[in-house]
């Protein structure tokens, strides 16, 4: 079992004006080793808290998370892709993919073999010694999907990682990011709000309510990779989820 | 571009010393460009007094300004980026740099010959004063405006607290670290000529020499002493602009 986490509630209390929101209300769900799973639902309903939560950089008002089944420390085990990449600009694109590794106190050899690996296979191969500020958006997201993968982690979790992309190199890197899954074997979490990008990447999809977040759709996507977006099947999972996510909208408004 | 960064000053020089020749300008409170480039030559061969050259001058004040200027950033950086970093300290700690910032430097001088006696140390000291604020405070800001999402990012990667002081906020600051270093720059050279006047004995520094000029009545040579003051404040700036573009060419596009 890859990821489980049990009646996760999280609770934000603002300093200011002495207001707390509750973000998660008893969130329950599970990914197997290596599944890819989506998380959608309508925006600020906690979607991100979820993946913060798993990542071990918010900690739950209350519930559990068990990653490999233990209780575990998160940072060995899962990696986190940004939306807005959140490279470090002071660094080169090969100083960027080590720095995990240089966390880790890996010699300058070790390093430098581990990341070279990842530029040839992420199509970076000349750029080694670029600053992100002169990447197109395509590249820095991966760079920063090499940066997290060249760890090794067996879970990913990734937040929106192509809504700042154009829609073609969106396309390009959904196939991209398809191909290092079915590589590797990772096991993927992955928040968006696009729903054929959910449809078309993930065996399971999983709808969160307005805020307070909570699971209401669990959808197998039972389609063979890779996927036709233009077939009838697509368009009826497709459909579910724009039906689902209408009811939030009708409820929230109503 | 070039040729209109020479044109104007030029132009300007020239229109001077036509003013110097036509008698519109009284050379007893006004030297000419021309008397002034000769004053220069003079404070270089001669010296004043004589014997100690303009270099020796130049040298004992940019020696002060080192001292206090380096003091400064050594303090200033390491205390802006932990100031920045803790939200405590930045409570506890603003009133008090607000209260003592808007202080003159020049008000310090009283008690830094109190306290350091006139020489090096309390000149030193003044500059210090004048270079600490803008690091500090260009230190803390820059801190703040590093995206919270690095540091989030350096955490996914196992990066400690200690990681993220010394990869993220560090680099993350430097730019405008940069700014402040600059800004106390110039405000320490300025800060250093007025601290010369009153707070030195050993007979050599810019600040000296220009009250020695104005005792002896010569205006020609106060002037060269400011121009020198001037170029001097353009060099020290040149050589931090170039180590700024050097460290920072990640910002470049």
């Amino acid at each position: 079992m890859g990821l489980e986490i049990n009646k996760l509630n999280k609770t934000f209390y603002n300093a200011d004006d002495h207001t707390t929101i509750v973000a998660l209300q008893d969130v329950s769900l599970r990914v197997d080793n290596g599944e890819f799973v989506s998380i959608i639902g309508p925006s600020g309903c906690g979607k991100t808290t979820i993946l913060r939560i798993i990542s071990g950089l918010e900690i739950p008002t209350a519930g559990d998370l068990y990653i490999h089944e233990k209780q575990a420390e998160p940072w060995n085990h899962v990696g986190f892709v940004f939306q807005e990449y959140a490279l470090f600009p002071w660094r080169t694109v090969s100083e960027n993919i080590q720095f995990g590794l240089e966390m880790k106190g890996l010699t300058k050899s070790e390093k430098k073999l581990r990341s070279n690996d990842y530029i040839h296979r992420f199509g970076l191969h000349g750029f080694e010694d670029t600053y992100p500020n002169e990447l197109s958006g395509g590249m820095r997201q991966r760079v920063a999907i090499a940066r997290t993968l060249v760890n090794d982690p067996s879970i990913i979790l990734m937040d929106e990682p192509f809504g700042a992309l154009d829609s073609q190199t969106r396309g390009q890197m959904q196939k991209f990011l398809l191909d290092i899954w079915r590589q590797s074997n990772k096991t993927i979490l992955f928040v968006t709000h696009n729903i054929d990008e959910a449809v078309f990447l993930s065996q399971k999809v999983i709808g969160i309510s307005k805020r307070p977040g909570s699971v209401q759709l669990s959808l197998n996507i039972d389609l063979p990779y890779p996927r036709d977006v233009t077939s009838d099947e697509f368009n009826r999972y497709r459909k579910e989820i724009i039906d689902f996510l209408n009811k939030q909208n009708i409820e929230q408004n109503g | 571009m070039n040729n209109k960064k020479i044109i104007f000053p030029l132009m300007l020089l020239v229109v001077w010393q036509v003013c110097s020749f036509a008698g519109i300008l009284p050379h007893s409170k006004i030297p000419s460009p021309l008397e002034i480039i000769i004053a220069l030559n003079e404070l270089m061969l001669t010296g004043l007094p004589a014997g100690s050259s303009l270099i020796t001058h130049g040298l004992y004040s940019l020696l002060r300004v080192i001292c206090g200027f380096l003091l400064a950033g050594v303090i200033a950086i390491p205390c802006g980026i932990i100031i920045g970093w803790s939200k405590i300290l930045r409570e506890v700690c603003t009133p008090v740099i607000e209260i003592i910032r808007p202080i003159p430097p020049l008000a310090w001088i009283p008690l830094a010959i109190l306290w350091f006696g006139i020489g090096l140390k309390s000149a030193s000291f003044i500059i210090f004063l004048g270079c600490f604020f803008p690091i500090l405070l260009s230190t803390i800001s820059g801190v703040l405006a590093v995206d919270s999402i690095l540091i989030d990012a350096a955490r996914t990667l196992g990066a400690k607290e200690k990681d993220i002081f010394i990869k993220i906020l560090i680099p993350g600051a430097t730019p405008s670290i940069y700014t402040g270093v600059r800004i106390g720059m110039g405000i320490g050279w300025m800060t250093l000529v007025a601290a010369e006047f009153t707070g030195v004995k050993s007979g050599y520094g810019l600040g000296y020499m220009i009250m020695i000029a104005r005792d002896i009545q010569r205006p020609d040579l106060v002037i060269a002493g400011m121009v020198t003051i001037g170029l001097v404040g353009y060099m020290l700036d040149t050589v931090l602009r170039v180590m700024e573009a050097r460290s920072l060419r990640w910002r470049e596009t």
